[in-house]
């Protein structure tokens, strides 16, 4: 009785005694929702252009931010070193498509899943390379990124927002929104969806697929620089930041793997699930509850919608 | 002919895949280095790896090796991963190492029941298993020059002593915030054991790997309990992030005390000017300006023989590996001692680390008066349960902030016998020591 009474009342309890605690947890989770939509996104786009879960999108978290940050140590002024990390994802992009996709067209999914592990590790091996293991600090001021916070006494106490978060959350807002215009609306967009429904079929209209990819791990690339910028600044440059990447998994569980609204929406109820179940119930279990609730969510929406919740409903004759 | 000259070399091939690996030469005392300059713990494992490896160079460049005989010193890359960790001790372990530095709590756990088996000692400079202190447990196992058991109470005795003394610690919230693996969880009983005892509550913060640098949820947790203090026992990205989501949310900074792996420069420097006030433990000496550092610098950063970043040169954990590479040679040295042998193995290196005393006049011998506590191990205390003091962020680099300050080592060492006598009870089959002591306890 007491467990049911710890699991089931006591919370709802605290969320009414202490208001301002409970728009506290919900704007963390919507702040890290929304980052988890935008990692999200990057796995959508190329999962939609290749059909391939892009294993290497975390460590393109990392390599996007490491180049931002290592360019501008070596003296290049930060919107020149920002300028030059997005040329560096184009270059990213351009020779994953020639040297990874191009040859392998055609071959089973799994291939494709593979090369990207192989990419993964050579682009581990170029960071450290060039830019060494050692953690760097984000160049957020540089950058013009806001800091501070803006505290209020609301709902009985008070509430803080970091100035970064906001505009996390602002920036990662804008860049959803204007690629799921730019996917749903402009002919390349269309040109994606033709491709993800059939290489062939896109081919045979006279798409590029060669281009469409390009595109595709291009724009991935410059959702990853804006990502390991967002969470750089949040905590620190290294490659520590590829396994928060990782988070994105269960928000594609979730939202499906093909849908941009639906990594929107996932990301967000991953968030937000995240955070409250920790803060309001992870201490019935020790704490730290975290890294696999968010599995637990999303496994919780599968019962009802295997597709997941904006996924494409797949019927097959057998 | 030419198919014959294929399958013969290929035949060569497959031999020589199959041929044990060569033994280090005879002429010299193989050294082995379980490192991490990848994933996502390289940042807190570059410098360490540098500060070892460029004093046993010095070492080599110096002084021709120890007792006349070269160091080979090979790295293996661990990644921080347990199992990475195991798979370079079977790689190291056919080659006469004179000890394991597994600088993973997580591997020492696992290489703890075989170094007995192996004659290979453990060298765990305060990290690994609390418990293994305890020398008449555990013979092949040491964590000089001090347990986390030790640096715990160590923060306690700090907490008591700003708030006024033990007695004030009743009523009071300490939090513990702590990387949720083996090594994070390590302080957790004598912190429990001393909240008994003085009063206070413990509160937990464990944060999961995957979320250390996602560590919202938890500081919002500290937000609601408000602990009066805080100890982090965090690594890697874990650190940092602590560091600045205590800024955040206006956490007083100089209330919140890290472990001596929570003290690396990288950990505050993200939090900048806000970060001014946080502590950490510390068991040596902080920057250049010691002997030992400058002929380092001569021998080895000047050469060009390091790879570690010049302007970095005597940043903390950097320095931590020159103290972690010295209490290497210096049983080495010991072992040649004990022993009277110059190429020594791991058995010799055994005796020595027991019969290790590097007193004031030695340290300054080697240049180090003032950046490391003496230090004298027993056939029975593998630890030395030493001084510690701590270090203070003044927004730009660390400061020392006390003086050496011992352990409450008679609250310390009981439950360090008890947890290894635990130990031995559940390891059923757990050998007695049979190895003679090489200096009187």
């Amino acid at each position: 009785m007491d467990v049911l009474y710890k699991v089931l009342v006591d919370p709802f309890l605290q969320m009414g005694g202490a208001p301002d605690l409970f728009v506290q947890t919900l704007w963390e989770g919507f702040v890290v929702g929304t980052l988890y939509a935008l990692i999200a996104l990057g796995f959508v786009l190329i999962f939609k252009a290749s059909g391939v879960f892009n294993f290497a999108q975390g460590i393109m978290v990392v390599f996007a931010a490491l180049t931002l940050v290592g360019l501008y140590e070596k003296g290049v002024p930060a919107y020149a070193a920002l300028l030059l990390a997005i040329g560096a994802m184009f270059l990213i992009a351009l020779g994953t498509e020639r040297l990874v996709l191009r040859p392998l067209v055609n071959q089973p999914d799994i291939i494709l899943f593979m090369a990207t592990f192989g990419l993964t590790y050579v682009l581990i091996g170029l960071g450290e390379l060039i830019f060494g293991g050692s953690p760097k600090v984000m160049i957020a001021d540089q950058l013009l990124l806001p800091k501070g916070d803006i505290t209020f006494q609301a709902f009985g106490g008070i509430v803080q927002l970091q100035k970064i978060d906001i505009a996390a959350a602002v920036i990662a807002s804008l860049m959803i929104a204007a690629l799921a215009v730019f996917f749903q609306k402009t002919r390349i967009g269309r040109a994606l969806r033709a491709v993800a429904d059939s290489h062939k079929a896109a081919l045979s209209v006279g798409i590029s697929l060669n281009q469409i990819w390009v595109i595709v791990w291009f724009t991935a690339g410059v959702v990853a620089l804006v990502t390991g910028i967002m969470w750089g600044a949040r905590s620190e440059v290294s490659f520590a930041l590829q396994i928060i990447a990782l988070k994105a998994l269960p928000v594609l569980i979730l939202g499906g793997f093909t849908s941009i609204p639906g990594a929107i929406v996932g990301g967000l109820i991953i968030g937000l699930g995240e955070k409250l179940g920790e803060f309001y119930w992870g201490g019935l279990v020790g704490g730290g509850i975290e890294s696999w609730l968010a599995y637990m969510i999303a496994l919780i929406f599968l019962l009802f919608r295997p597709q997941g919740l904006f996924g494409e409903r797949i019927i097959e004759r057998i | 002919m030419k198919r014959h000259l294929i399958m013969a070399g290929a035949a060569l091939l497959v031999a020589a895949s199959f041929a044990p690996a060569p033994a280090a030469a005879q002429d010299s005392i193989y050294v082995p280095l379980m490192t991490y300059r990848t994933g996502p713990y390289a940042g807190s494992g570059i410098p360490i790896a540098d500060g070892m490896r460029d004093y046993l160079t010095m070492l080599n460049e110096r002084d021709g090796g120890i007792g006349g005989v070269k160091l080979t010193v090979e790295e293996c890359e661990t990644g921080y991963d347990t199992k990475k960790g195991v798979e370079c001790y079977e790689q190291i372990k056919g080659k006469n190492p004179v000890m394991n530095n597994p600088y993973s709590t997580g591997v020492t756990l696992q290489l703890i029941p075989r170094a007995a088996v192996d004659k290979i000692p453990i060298l765990s400079m305060a990290y690994g298993l609390s418990a293994a202190a305890v020398g008449d447990t555990f013979p092949w196992v040491f964590n000089p020059p001090v347990t986390y058991w030790d640096g715990a109470s160590v923060f306690v005795e700090h907490v008591a002593q700003k708030e006024g003394g033990l007695d004030k610690l009743k009523g009071k919230k300490i939090g513990l915030v702590y990387l949720d693996v083996p090594y994070g969880k390590e302080p957790i009983p004598l912190l429990e054991a001393l909240s008994k005892r003085y009063g206070f509550e413990l509160k937990l913060y464990p944060v999961a790997a995957q979320e250390m640098q996602n560590q919202g949820s938890q500081w919002l947790n500290i937000r609601r309990d408000r602990p009066d203090w805080i100890y982090l026992q965090g690594w890697g990205a874990m650190n940092p992030t602590a560091v600045k989501e205590a800024t955040k949310i206006g956490f007083k900074m100089d209330h919140m005390v890290g472990v001596w792996w929570a003290g690396s420069d990288d950990d505050a420097r993200g939090g900048g000017m806000e970060a001014k006030g946080y502590k950490s433990l510390n068991f040596h000496g902080y920057g250049p300006n010691f002997p030992v550092l400058q002929d380092i610098k001569k021998y080895v950063v000047d050469t060009g023989k390091s790879q570690f970043p010049k302007e970095k040169f005597g940043e903390n954990l950097y320095n931590r590996g020159v103290y972690n590479a010295m209490l290497i040679a210096e049983a080495i040295r010991a072992a040649q001692k004990v022993t009277g042998k110059k190429v020594v193995n791991g058995e010799d290196t055994r005796k020595g680390l027991e019969a290790l005393n590097i007193t004031e006049a030695r340290l300054k011998e080697m240049g180090m008066e003032g950046f490391a506590a003496p230090l004298n191990l027993a056939c029975s205390d593998h630890s030395g349960h030493n001084k510690v003091y701590i270090l203070e962020w003044n927004g730009t680099k660390w400061q020392k902030s006390t003086d050496w300050t011992s352990p409450m080592k008679d609250v310390v060492r009981p439950l360090l016998e008890a947890a290894a006598k635990d130990y031995v009870e559940k390891n059923a089959g757990w050998p007695k020591r049979s190895e003679a002591c090489a200096k009187a306890s």
